[in-house]
């Protein structure tokens, strides 16, 4: 049993599923990205009961109970327009987790200073190097 | 009208002549400068689909009853197949259907290298299909692996023969020169990394094959795959809506689309088979590493009167020579050039195109060899580069269609003298420096390219066209076209592309083409549907056509006595809609497109660890006229950390014994992070190049990775006297041209001294 974006499901899946695997492939919230599927890039970050976390190395078995927040959960925060605002994306696809990564320090410090953005989004690879305007994004979400 | 020509084409650096169709392109260019919609900074038209997850990339689509496919991949540099067998394969559960070397060619029994694809298994889930794949009876003869560039190139171990370029007399430029340099430098190989991999889902409808790839061109994919199987192009849907990056490398179908498509059809389902990213990182491509001895000569003055260049490409098993002696014959004005590049046969994994393929690493070689001249000469690096300014295109013998390098220079010199203050700040361990590079590419575009738009009763407009955007931001700037053409706002332009059954053909997107090729097209397109809209204001307040425009969403005649909502015209349409083409125009004959620019880079070196940081970059480049400067600068941006990336970090490693491949994840293969990246100021010309289309623009999506590396590299020799000679310039690389440049210093010095 695990509650997604304030829904709960009953998930039945075999043992090894990863939580990735669950979101994605059970209940279609597609949102989550896997990139590299061994926990190096971050695109599959999720927040499990508040704390960001790389869903393609979590067993599924091991968040029984937990509340987890994807992308799709948080659709309506204004760090989803503050990135679209500073153009902190490109092609996209690491973006949903970069997103749930920010909405996690926020959430923990409301104005973060740079180093401290940095230190938080370091294990968000984004490909594209849309980094500068991430920063910004983060830097000027309240606005 | 439609004309026939025979013109030169180029992509990615390579030449071509075909014969194209192409429109003439009557309509004049915009004034310079921004406009009501072109030239404004605009948030992405798909951000908030991207962003919030909603977005469908290839790597998201499910259809119903899909499959998934696992490939079994020669795990070693250099092998033959000695005998497979797929039955233990297809007697698993859930296992659908399984192919080999036999039952498709591009799954084969002669491995050249770690990744080749042998066979592929797809079951109803990946875990299974891999299952499987582990399952398949299989024998390996090992064979010696050929690994030495240098080595492959005196045995003639060559992908095509070698390319020969001369103009003038080297021998006679260096018989003149008052001062010659000469320097081996190195490039490694670097992996392009998208964060979606190779993947595609196909099906079969009916007689129709369906292909949803994650791509850079729809077209070519459709052509690729109708040529294969003998298919009519119309029967082969290529689909791409949104992409997760590609960077050169996802140009052709490859071998997973061939494998999925061979599947479906044995399975009857659709089917998917994407790389996971061990396999990305083996068999989907990469910029091949570079040997480059290089010769200058030059007169006391500065005047270059020689250029040498003996290039090796060790482009592995297979893929193409890249253009990596494009700068030395076209960067500067100098009368003698020869270069010679091959391309070495290795058993290594094939190159594939990756963001200005050959310049990045061609720029690299020269403008570190022309800082060395610089220092020989006690002439200022950026003067250097001003004394050897190409007026026109040498090498072509052609006039440039614009080039605004000299104001690059320009604007450049601030960030320049800067040099003063960082050196000052350098400690007893910590040297600061500043260094800077040129940078030339194409970036022109060209036909054929068409766009289709339909204005509705409400005064809004669709641009439809088969264009795919890989996350550069060109769907938004076709929308701003369409919207400044038709006098309408942004919000009013919808664009729909990615859907090769649905719109004309497009351009790809690589070359840094889609703008310049697409746009126009667009703004063709848009202004057809003008034209209507206004033949039938015309008629609707009884003036001439040719006083009448449109305006901020209105209809305006030339006395200001007409002023009416486009609404209030076109709302008499109804369910009725304007509907307009257009296509892009031929480029100017005779003439070189090419784009220009220079980085300026500050950096500081630990000389006792030999760390590197690169503290700030300034970019000026000329692409013509800007779009969306917002857009444009993420690209820039974009450009510049993927260049750092490839000088200070990023490295693929194999075996230099068995060539077995060291960094097939992201944990060994070293990608910028938010970290690692430096101030960037970034400046564009913005001056339309009034002999290119009906726009004026240029493709800005590689310019800025070309000079970053070379740029970096002087700004180390300024720091600190090292001269480093191989990229990345890891901390061994940079100790290594530390203890070199103090031995230098000792060997100089006077004895007793």
């Amino acid at each position: 049993m695990i509650t997604v974006n304030d829904h709960d499901y009953e998930v039945q899946g075999a043992v090894g599923t990863t939580l990735a695997e669950v979101l994605r492939d059970e209940l279609s919230l597609t949102g989550t990205k896997v990139a590299c599927g061994e926990g190096h890039c971050g695109a599959c970050t999720v927040l499990v009961d508040g704390i960001p976390t790389l869903s393609c190395i979590t067993l599924a078995h091991s968040v029984d109970g937990a509340k987890v927040t994807t992308i799709e959960g948080l659709r309506d925060h204004p760090m989803v327009h503050s990135f679209v605002r500073n153009d902190a994306l490109q092609c996209g696809f690491c973006t949903p987790g970069q997103i749930v990564s920010a909405v996690a320090l926020v959430d923990a410090k409301a104005a973060p200073s740079t180093e401290e953005i940095r230190h938080a989004m370091a294990g968000n690879l984004c490909r594209c190097g849309a980094y500068p305007r991430i920063e910004e994004a983060i830097r000027t979400w309240q606005d | 009208m439609a004309r026939l020509i025979r013109t030169e084409k180029e992509v990615e650096g390579r030449f071509e002549e075909v014969w194209l169709v192409v429109e003439e392109d009557a309509l004049q260019q915009w004034p310079a400068g921004a406009r009501e919609v072109v030239g404004q900074p605009a948030t992405r038209v798909d951000g908030l689909e991207r962003a919030r997850g909603e977005a469908v990339y290839t790597a998201d689509l499910k259809l119903p009853g899909m499959l998934h496919t696992a490939v079994l991949r020669c795990p070693y540099a250099h092998a033959h197949v000695s005998s497979i067998d797929l039955a233990p394969a297809l007697a698993l559960p859930g296992v659908h259907a399984a192919i080999g070397p036999r039952d498709i060619p591009q799954l084969e029994e002669e491995c050249g290298y770690q990744g080749t694809a042998v066979a592929a298994v797809c079951a109803d889930t990946f875990e299974q299909a891999r299952a499987a794949v582990a399952a398949i009876g299989i024998e390996w003869e090992q064979l010696d692996p050929a690994l030495d560039p240098d080595e492959a190139v005196a045995r003639k171990q060559l992908l095509g023969e070698p390319r020969e370029t001369a103009r003038g007399d080297l021998e006679a430029g260096l018989a003149e020169a008052d001062f010659v340099v000469e320097g081996e430098y190195r490039t490694q190989v670097v992996l392009h990394s998208s964060l979606e991999t190779h993947q595609s889902v196909v099906q079969w409808l009916g007689d129709t094959l369906e292909v949803y790839i994650s791509t850079q061109y729809i077209w070519g994919v459709r052509e690729e795959i109708s040529g294969a199987l003998g298919i009519p192009a119309d029967k082969v849907r290529v689909v791409c809506q949104y992409m997760g990056g590609g960077f050169g490398s996802k140009n052709s179908p490859d071998e997973h689309t061939f494998i999925a498509i061979e599947l479906a059809k044995r399975a009857n389902r659709p089917v998917r088979c994407a790389l996971t990213r061990r396999e990305e990182n083996l068999a989907s491509g990469n910029r091949n590493a570079t040997i480059q001895r290089l010769t200058i000569g030059a007169k006391a003055d500065g005047t270059l009167t020689a250029l040498g260049g003996e290039y090796v490409n060790a482009t592995g098993w297979g893929g193409w020579s890249s253009p990596v002696e494009g700068p030395m014959q076209q960067l500067y004005s100098c009368p003698n050039v020869r270069t010679t590049t091959s391309a070495a046969k290795i058993n290594q994994p094939p190159m594939k195109a990756f963001r200005a393929p050959g310049f990045v690493e061609g720029t690299f070689g020269l403008e570190s060899l022309l800082d060395v001249l610089a220092a020989k000469l006690g002439m200022d690096p950026l003067e250097l580069r001003r004394k050897n300014y190409a007026d026109s295109d040498l090498s072509g013998e052609k006039p440039y269609s614009s080039k605004n390098l000299m104001e690059c220079y320009r604007r450049a010199e601030p960030h320049w003298a800067r040099r003063h203050e960082v050196r000052a700040r350098s400690t007893e361990t910590v040297k600061r420096g500043v260094g800077m590079a040129s940078q030339v590419w194409y970036g022109g575009g060209g036909p054929p390219s068409y766009a289709w738009i339909r204005v509705g009763s409400d005064g809004r407009a669709t641009v439809v066209t088969a264009m795919q955007d890989i996350g550069t931001g060109t769907k938004t700037a076709m929308a701003q076209i369409a919207a400044e053409e038709l006098g309408i706002p942004l919000d009013h332009v919808t664009v729909t592309l990615g859907d090769s059954a649905r719109g004309p053909f497009a351009s790809l997107s690589a070359g840094s083409s889609t703008t310049p090729s697409m746009g126009p097209a667009v703004r063709a397109a848009a202004a057809d549907a003008k034209r209507q809209i206004i033949e039938i204001a015309a008629q609707r307040f009884e003036l001439e056509e040719r006083v009448l425009d449109l305006e901020s969403g209105h209809v305006v005649s030339a006395d200001g006595n007409v002023h009416a909502p486009l609404v209030e015209v076109i709302g008499l349409l109804e369910n009725a809609q304007i509907l307009g083409k257009g296509a892009r125009g031929p480029n100017p004959t005779g003439m070189t497109v090419l784009t220009f620019g220079v980085q300026v880079a500050e950096v500081a070196v630990d000389i006792e660890t030999g760390e590197v940081w690169v503290d700030r970059i300034a970019a000026i480049h000329d692409v013509g006229r800007v779009i969306n400067p917002l857009g444009a600068r993420s690209q820039v941006e974009g450009g510049i950390i993927q260049g750092i990336g490839h000088t200070l970090s990023e490295h693929r490693i194999h075996d230099p014994r068995t060539g077995q491949i060291l960094t097939t994840g992201l944990d060994a293969y070293k990608l910028p992070t938010i970290g690692d990246v430096p101030e960037i100021v970034c400046e564009l010309i913005d001056q339309p190049d009034e002999h290119l289309t009906n726009l004026g623009s240029k493709g800005l999506g590689e310019p800025p990775i070309v000079p970053t590396a070379a740029a970096i590299a002087n700004a180390i020799r300024d720091a600190t006297g090292a001269e480093v000679h191989e990229l990345p310039i890891s901390r061994e690389e940079m100790l290594r041209a530390l203890k070199d440049a103090k031995e230098r210093e000792h060997a100089a010095a006077p004895a007793g001294v």
